[in-house]
C-alpha cells in the first residue's frame, strides 16, 4: 500500500522561516495564492475602503509578511491559521489607514488580478453571507484553484497532458456532465482508457488538495479540522 | 491562476471526497453522517441489488492507525454475530488505501432521536432491555463496548433495536493503550481516570442512559439505576446480563436484586403482580363476610 500521504512539503509557517531561500520563496508563493483573494475580498465587504484602498492594503499586508517575521507571532495553540491571518490582516488595513501617507506597494514580484477580483465581487453577491462566511468560501476556492493549478503543472512536466485534458473536461468544464463514451469519442481513445486516466487524475488531485492543506495548517489537529471546513458539505 | 465556478467547486469537493468505489460491487447513493473516524454513505450493492451502509474511513484521519482502527471494527461487528448488532458483508480498501466495510443499512433513527418524541415507558424500557441484552451478548464474547451512549442505539421502522459504533470496543482485558474512548457523561470514574475497564464500564453507561430514559421513575427502578451507575465498580452489577436480569424481575413484578424493600413494599408489590388472585380472595372474604353478618341478624 503506497502511503497515503507523500508529506513532500512542510507548513508554510515553517517554511517561511527555513534558512533556504527557494524554500521561502515557494511557501511565500503558497501562501499569496491561497490567501489573497479571500482576504481581499473580505476586506471590500468588511469595511467601507475603496477597492485601490483594499489594493493597496493587500499588497502591502503580503509584503510586510516577507519582510518582518509577522508569522512567528503565530501560535497554533490559540487557534488556526485562517483565522490568525484574517485577524493579521484587519490590524494590518486598521494601520495602514492610520499610515496612509506613506503606503509602499509591490507585494512581491506577483501580479495580482485585482480588476478580476473585483468583478468577481460584482457577480457573487457576497451580501447575503458575513465578509467571515465570504472569506471562508473563498478560501476553499481558492484551495481547490491551487490544486487544479499544481496538477497542470505537474501533469505538464510528466507529459501527461491527455490525462490532464480529459479531467479538465470531464471535471472542470462540463462538471460530471459528460459521459465516459463522449470523453472517449472526443480523445479518440477506449472508454476503459477514459476510466483509468480519470482515476489517476482524480486520485493525483486528491492528494495534491491534502499536501496544500498540511501545507496551509500547522498542526495535526488543525490539518483535520481544515479538511473538515473544506470536504464538509456546508462550510 | 485558475478560476473556478461555485459548480466546479461543488464538483471538485465531491470528488476529493467521494470514495472511489470503481472495481467493487458498490455505488454511492448519499452520506448518511460524518462520524468521529469515518463517513458513513448509503450506498448499492449491485450484484445483489440492494441498499446497504458503508463506513470509509475519513479522508482527513487515514494515518496507519486508523486504518487499523475500522479493520479491527470490521472484524468486531463480524464475529459479534447478534440481531442487536448490523451484520457485516464486505470490507476492504479504496485505492487511495482507506479502509472501508460495508453493512445492514439501518432505515431508523438514533435512540437519541427516538427518545426526544413521545413514547410510552414501556416502550421505552423494551428498548432498553434490547440494548442491554445486546451488550450482555458481547460481554458473553469477552467484548466491551467502551461508547454506548443514546447516539449509538439505532431504532428501526419495524422497533428493531441496534447497538452501534464498535469502533472502539476492545476485548476485556486487553489494554486500551493511550487511545482516547467513550464519551464524557457517560463514562465511568475509572474509564474517565484512563484506566483498564472491564465490562462493569459499560454497565455504567447503562446505567447513565436509563436514568436519563425514565421520569420519575419507581422505587425498584431508582435502585437498579443506582447500582448500575454506582461510582465504585465493585458494587455494581457485574455485566450487562446481571443488569438485564434485575431489569426483567422488575418488570415482572417480582423482587429486584438491587432494592432491599420494606413489608409495605413488599406488599404493594406482590398485590400488584398478584391483582386478579388478590381480588378474587377479596372477594371471597367480602362474601364470607356478609353471609356471617346475615346469619347473625
Ligand atoms: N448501518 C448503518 N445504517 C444506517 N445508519 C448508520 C449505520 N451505521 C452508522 N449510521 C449512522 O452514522 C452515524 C455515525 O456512525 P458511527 O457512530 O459508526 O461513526 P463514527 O465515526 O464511529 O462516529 P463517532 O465515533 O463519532 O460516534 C450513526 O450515528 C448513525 O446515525
Amino acid at each position: 500500500m503506497s502511503p497515503l500521504f507523500p508529506t513532500t512539503r512542510r507548513s508554510v509557517v515553517l517554511a517561511l522561516a527555513s534558512d533556504d531561500r527557494e524554500e521561502r520563496t515557494r511557501a511565500f508563493d503558497t501562501l499569496v495564492s491561497l490567501y489573497w483573494r479571500p482576504l481581499y475580498k473580505y476586506g471590500r465587504i468588511a469595511s467601507t475602503h475603496s477597492p485601490a484602498d483594499c489594493e493597496d492594503t493587500t499588497q502591502s499586508f503580503f509584503a510586510r509578511l516577507l519582510e518582518n517575521d509577522a508569522l512567528s507571532g503565530y501560535d497554533p495553540a490559540k487557534g488556526g491559521f485562517r483565522t490568525f491571518l484574517r485577524v493579521l490582516y484587519d490590524r494590518h488595513s486598521a494601520n495602514e489607514v492610520k499610515a496612509a501617507g506613506r503606503l509602499k506597494r509591490g507585494g512581491g514580484q506577483r501580479q495580482l488580478e485585482f480588476a478580476d477580483a473585483e468583478a468577481e465581487i460584482a457577480a457573487e453577491a457576497p451580501q447575503t453571507s458575513t465578509p467571515e462566511e465570504y472569506f471562508h468560501r473563498e478560501w476553499v476556492r481558492s484551495v481547490f484553484a491551487l490544486a487544479v493549478d499544481r496538477l497542470r503543472e505537474e501533469t505538464e512536466r510528466a507529459g501527461k497532458q491527455t490525462q490532464f485534458a480529459i479531467f479538465e473536461d470531464y471535471d472542470l468544464d462540463h462538471a460530471g456532465k459528460l459521459s465516459y463514451r463522449d470523453l472517449a469519442a472526443r480523445f479518440a481513445i477506449a472508454e476503459t482508457s477514459v476510466t483509468n486516466h480519470l482515476a489517476a487524475m482524480r486520485k493525483q488531485f486528491r492528494e495534491i488538495v491534502l499536501d496544500i492543506l498540511r501545507e496551509a495548517t500547522a498542526s495535526e489537529q488543525e490539518f483535520r479540522s481544515e479538511a473538515r471546513a473544506l470536504l464538509g458539505v456546508e462550510p | 491562476m485558475t478560476r473556478l465556478s461555485n459548480d466546479m467547486v461543488a464538483h471538485l469537493r465531491d470528488l476529493t471526497e467521494a470514495p472511489d468505489l470503481g472495481g467493487t460491487r458498490y455505488a454511492i447513493v448519499r452520506e448518511i453522517a460524518r462520524g468521529g473516524m469515518g463517513v458513513i454513505y448509503e450506498a448499492d450493492d449491485r450484484e445483489l441489488q440492494r441498499r446497504v451502509a458503508l463506513k470509509v474511513l475519513a479522508l482527513e484521519v487515514s494515518s496507519p492507525q486508523a486504518q487499523a482502527r475500522i479493520l479491527e471494527e470490521a472484524r468486531t461487528i463480524a464475529r459479534l454475530d447478534h440481531p442487536g448488532i448490523v451484520p457485516v458483508h464486505d470490507a476492504g480498501a479504496l485505492p487511495d488505501g482507506r479502509a472501508w466495510y460495508a453493512m445492514k443499512l439501518v432505515q431508523g433513527v438514533t435512540l437519541r432521536e427516538y427518545a426526544s418524541r413521545d413514547h410510552s415507558m414501556a416502550d421505552l424500557l423494551r428498548i432498553f432491555l434490547r440494548v442491554c441484552e445486546t451488550a450482555a451478548f458481547a460481554h458473553a464474547h469477552g467484548f466491551i463496548h467502551r461508547d454506548i451512549k443514546p447516539d449509538n442505539v439505532m431504532i428501526g421502522s419495524f422497533g428493531e433495536v441496534f447497538v452501534m459504533d464498535w469502533g472502539v470496543a476492545r476485548p476485556a482485558g486487553m489494554t486500551g493503550g493511550a487511545e482516547i474512548a467513550g464519551t464524557h457523561g457517560y463514562m465511568s470514574p475509572e474509564q474517565e481516570r484512563g484506566e483498564d475497564v472491564d465490562a462493569s464500564a459499560d454497565v455504567y453507561a447503562l446505567g447513565v442512559m436509563l436514568e436519563a430514559m425514565t421520569a420519575r421513575p419507581a422505587r425498584p427502578l431508582r435502585a437498579i439505576i443506582a447500582m448500575a451507575r454506582n461510582p465504585e465498580r465493585s458494587q455494581r452489577y457485574k455485566d450487562a446480563g446481571a443488569l438485564a436480569a434485575d431489569l426483567v424481575r422488575f418488570l415482572d413484578g417480582e423482587r429486584v436484586g438491587a432494592y432491599r424493600e420494606g413489608m409495605i413494599g413488599a406488599l404493594t408489590r406482590l398485590i400488584s403482580k398478584h391483582r386478579a388472585l388478590v381480588g378474587l380472595v377479596a372477594a371471597y372474604l367480602v362474601m364470607r363476610a356478609i353471609i356471617l353478618l346475615w346469619g347473625r341478624v
